[in-house]
């Protein structure tokens, strides 16, 4: 059985040193949540709080209605995956994956049966009785997995399980993951500074930084409609440029430093007045015009980068600012460096923010941060 | 975790060492303090340090000690380290005998080895009369400064050697190839990384010789003659027939002896504070082969520093299958020596074996409890455990012997002259060195282990039992090596405590050699040794490893 975590007004504290204040969060019955965000931005001190490993200084955490605060992490019910694994070295891989439930007192025959069957599921059935030290790095983490699985724990916790491995196995690991989180249906939490990762994996992530949360949303949401300047740069890759937004009519006109202006039909409205601006622009949301003529704004390509799917162009504009833009590779020939060029922008793409980059001035942002 | 705290296993563990240590350690280190500054009408008095300090002859004595205590520090460290490296990182002809041999020397009596120098090279040493004949050239004399310097360090560099060679075993060999990648390798890489990298082990290593030479009891009284260090004067305060019995004098002589290794103990710890990090090879070194003539220089100091150090060994090994006439040896071999052996000192093989043994578990299981408190259950009480367990190795063996005396020679605890007390003398002394071992395990097994196991519902007692200890054995195996070792060839409190119901081997052996009886003492250190011997076959057996990393 599965259940739903809240979090409110968390409090961490090493000594007099706060690493989180007053965090609140609500994790939903059998999500991939993740928590996602530099190191050292508090994510993981808040799973270890989650998992009873952290004391807690202040706030309430609860399971469903039962509130944790108090209990022993061996009572949470808890799955966990660790960064190291953590697999026990003296002990077989089927004893590693039976371990919990020994100590569940489980018969006999629902230890071998359970076992079996979580060791198939993980694909390490074969590599049963061998020593850990004799496995390499995804079969250890599939040895993790199916040890933590294996208890029908209420939460599965994962904390970075994929940075040990190399980058194609991380690919791999990382769908099996959501498979099996799938295929059993139980809430995870799962934390990572990754954030293709978190993509890839997440039904819904919440982006930390210093301590707070900066926004709760699924990837598509935290992706397109970031809440403030934090997350458009720290998810993805973004041009940051500056800008001035003018109210005229009702209407919002957004001008870039070059007297490139374009018109925004989605600007909230408390927000539509003149003020400075941060232009969060993705390469993809540019459109490229080379041809001498053209309108947009006005760049020079430093160096292009040929991807196959995709083409990079590094470029600077007039007033000096390093701008990177993706087009789909063309059939002709790459745009040389030097050439002048003209960028348009894709005005339901983009996204503006104050000045200080504190939040977003379009419509659309999903945030379910409750903090 | 918790406000309220619960009384779980561990709080008991704590009360239990903690009333045990203020028994045991405490009282009777206190009551030694308050003997040295009171008269025996029972007033307050500085008399016994003003006659220390006052006297030349008292004054000397500690400046001998530290002299040939540093002196042989250093010696250990150069011979030591670089055997350590030349050994873990080439491939070195029959390391495994090698390292056979380097356990071999560090588990002698000290006395035995200064006993066998001086039948080598002694007045009428064989070496000597060898030398002396066939190149003409009169060594300087065994006797005193030199002859200490030399036991001492031949008898104390295999422990730098056993614990750099555990600190190399903890380096990743990418470590070595990201260095030799950026252009350090060779000499310079010796000193730049792999120094560095050992250098809290290299530290704990410099104490621990340190604390050995300084207290040393054996290897003076025999080869010291004229020169007198601290430690015999202990003794003789306390024992002597002529000068003994002025027991305030004793305990003030010993308590100037605890502030100077209180002294070096705090230099030390806050050295090494600043060098403290924790390795975990993935990958451990791999022995390369070494060519052309280094390869033989290698094989030459290896064989050479571990040959001059086995050489008194094999001497006395030798000499007990010598035909004896009484004390005195005669052309031919024979059994004798151990028949007179067996008979004359049975008995103290078998006490060396029951005492050596309970001690033995003793210390085990306090150990691996302690170095636990210490390391995952960080709080008040248990600090104040860590910093008593550590208290005895700053006390020479004799100050213990004359402390538990003094506290336990009258109601209502009477200890003196049984095996409990030697017992618990051996436990003290050797316990911070097993403690130490267990603590070094336990850091480098990741705490992410432990508590995986208890979100899988493992309880606290359980999952020590089942996965720190298991995951510790290796470094519990060979902390009770060494324990073990240390322990069978005591010397120096054993000769404050000891009866002759309670008499053990090495005291047997240092009453032959003080009597001039050689051949039974040859015997009976023969014994010792293949004691020794076994134990480590055993130990190797039952870790299942062929590396032994005290």
């Amino acid at each position: 059985m599965s259940v739903c975590i809240s979090i409110k007004d968390a409090v961490k504290k090493y000594g007099n040193n706060t690493i989180i204040s007053d965090l609140s969060l609500e994790i939903k019955e059998g999500e991939f949540f993740t928590l996602l965000g530099p190191s050292g931005c508090g994510k993981t001190t808040l799973l270890r709080m989650i998992a009873g490993f952290n004391s807690i200084e202040g706030g309430d955490f609860y399971f469903n209605d039962k509130r944790i605060n108090d209990m022993d992490p061996a009572q949470r019910n808890i799955g966990m995956v660790f960064q190291n694994y953590a697999i026990f070295p003296h002990l077989s891989v089927r004893d590693n994956v039976a371990f919990g439930l020994k100590n569940r007192k489980a018969s006999k025959e629902v230890i071998q049966t359970e076992t079996d069957k979580f060791m198939e599921l993980m694909h390490i059935k074969e590599y049963a009785d061998r020593m850990p030290d004799r496995l390499s790095g995804g079969q250890q983490q599939r040895v993790a997995l199916a040890r933590a699985l294996v208890i029908k724990p209420d939460v599965l916790l994962m904390d970075e399980p994929l940075s040990n491995l190399d980058a194609k196995l991380r690919v791999e690991m990382r769908t099996v993951i959501k498979e099996i989180q799938h295929t059993v249906g139980i809430t995870n939490v799962y934390v990572t500074h990754d954030q293709e990762e978190a993509m890839a994996v997440s039904d819904r992530i919440a982006v930390m930084n210093q301590g707070d949360i900066q926004q709760v949303g699924t990837p598509k949401d935290i992706y397109q409609r970031p809440a403030n300047l934090f997350v458009a740069t720290f998810i993805g890759r973004s041009n940051i440029l500056p800008g001035k937004l003018k109210a005229a009519g009702g209407k919002a006109v957004l001008s870039f430093d070059e007297g490139f202006q374009v018109e925004l039909p989605n600007v909230l409205e408390q927000y539509c007045k003149d003020q400075d601006v941060k232009i969060s622009v993705r390469p993809e949301e540019f459109i490229l015009n080379a041809s001498p003529d053209a309108k947009g704004l006005k760049a020079t390509i430093d160096s292009s980068v040929f991807l196959g799917l995709n083409t990079h162009y590094f470029a600077h504009t007039d007033s000096g600012e390093r701008i990177e833009v993706v087009q789909e590779s063309q059939i002709d020939s790459i745009i040389p460096d030097g050439t002048v060029i003209h960028l348009g922008v894709k005005t339901e793409k983009i996204n503006v923010f104050e000045a200080e980059g504190r939040y977003n001035l379009l419509e659309g942002v999903r945030n379910d941060n409750v903090g | 975790m918790k406000k309220t705290k619960k009384m779980d296993m561990w709080v008991m563990v704590s009360i239990a060492i903690l009333c045990a240590y203020l028994l045991f350690l405490i009282y009777p280190m206190f009551n030694l303090l308050r003997q040295s500054v009171l008269t025996k009408g029972g007033e307050f008095t500085l008399e016994y340090f003003q006659k220390f300090f006052g006297k030349a002859y008292y004054f000397s004595t500690l400046w001998n000690s530290l002299k040939v205590s540093v002196l042989a520090t250093i010696v250990t460290l150069v011979i030591g380290v670089p055997l350590a490296y030349v050994y873990n990182l080439y491939e070195i002809k029959g390391k495994t005998f090698l390292q056979m041999i380097i356990i071999l020397c560090s588990m002698s009596a000290p006395f035995i080895g200064a006993y066998s120098w001086i039948l080598l090279l002694g007045n009428n040493g064989i070496v000597r009369k060898t030398i002396r004949s066939l190149l003409g050239i009169k060594l300087p004399s065994i006797y005193g400064f030199n002859g200490i310097l030399l036991v001492l360090s031949l008898q104390l560099f295999p422990l730098v050697f056993l614990y750099v060679s555990g600190a190399l075993k903890n380096i990743d060999n990418s470590l070595l190839e990201a260095s030799e990648n950026m252009g350090c390798k060779g000499v310079k890489r010796f000193f730049k990384v792999i120094v560095p990298l050992c250098m809290p082990t290299i530290l704990a290593a410099t104490l621990l010789v340190f604390m050995r030479a300084f207290a040393d009891f054996g290897t003076p009284l025999l080869i010291g003659q004229g020169y007198r260090t601290f430690p015999v004067e202990i003794y003789n305060a306390f024992f002597s027939e002529t000068t003994g019995g002025d027991y305030g004098f004793a305990c003030a002589t010993s308590v100037i002896a605890i502030v100077i290794t209180t002294v070096v103990f705090l230099i030390q710890k806050w050295t090494s504070n600043r060098f403290s990090f924790t390795m975990n090879a993935l990958h451990p070194i791999e022995r390369k082969k070494a060519k052309g003539l280094f390869n033989v220089l290698i094989h030459l100091f290896c064989y050479g520093i571990v040959g001059i150090a086995f050489m008194p060994q094999i001497y006395v090994f030798y000499e007990s299958f010598r035909k004896t006439s009484g004390k005195a040896f005669v052309p031919g071999y024979s059994l004798n020596s151990y028949r007179e052996a067996f008979k004359v000192a049975g008995n103290a093989i078998k006490n060396t074996f029951v005492i050596g043994l309970g001690a033995l578990v003793l210390i085990v299981l306090l150990a691996v409890l302690v170095a636990y408190l210490v390391i995952r259950r960080r709080n008040v009480a248990n600090g104040v455990i860590d910093v008593m367990s550590m208290l005895p190795y700053i006390i020479p063996g004799s100050v213990v012997g004359i402390a538990l005396i003094m506290a336990f020679n009258k109601k209502p605890l009477i200890l003196t002259g049984t095996m409990i007390i030697m017992i618990i003398a051996l436990v003290i002394r050797r316990l911070p060195y097993t403690i130490r071992s267990s603590v070094a395990t336990l850091q480098q097994i990741p705490i992410t282990v432990e508590e995986a196991a208890i979100s899988l519902g493992s309880s606290k007692a359980k999952t020590f039992f089942t996965i720190t200890v298991p995951m510790m054995s290796n470094g519990i195996i060979s902390g009770a090596i060494l324990s073990w070792v240390t322990i069978i060839t005591e010397l120096s409190t054993a000769i404050c405590l000891y009866t002759v119901r309670t008499q053990t081997l090495t005291l047997a052996i240092y009453t032959f050699v003080s009597r001039g009886n050689d051949g039974i003492a040859a015997a009976l250190a023969t014994i010792l040794s293949l004691t020794t011997v076994v134990s480590l076959g055993v130990f190797m057996k039952v870790s299942k490893s062929k590396d032994v990393t005290l």
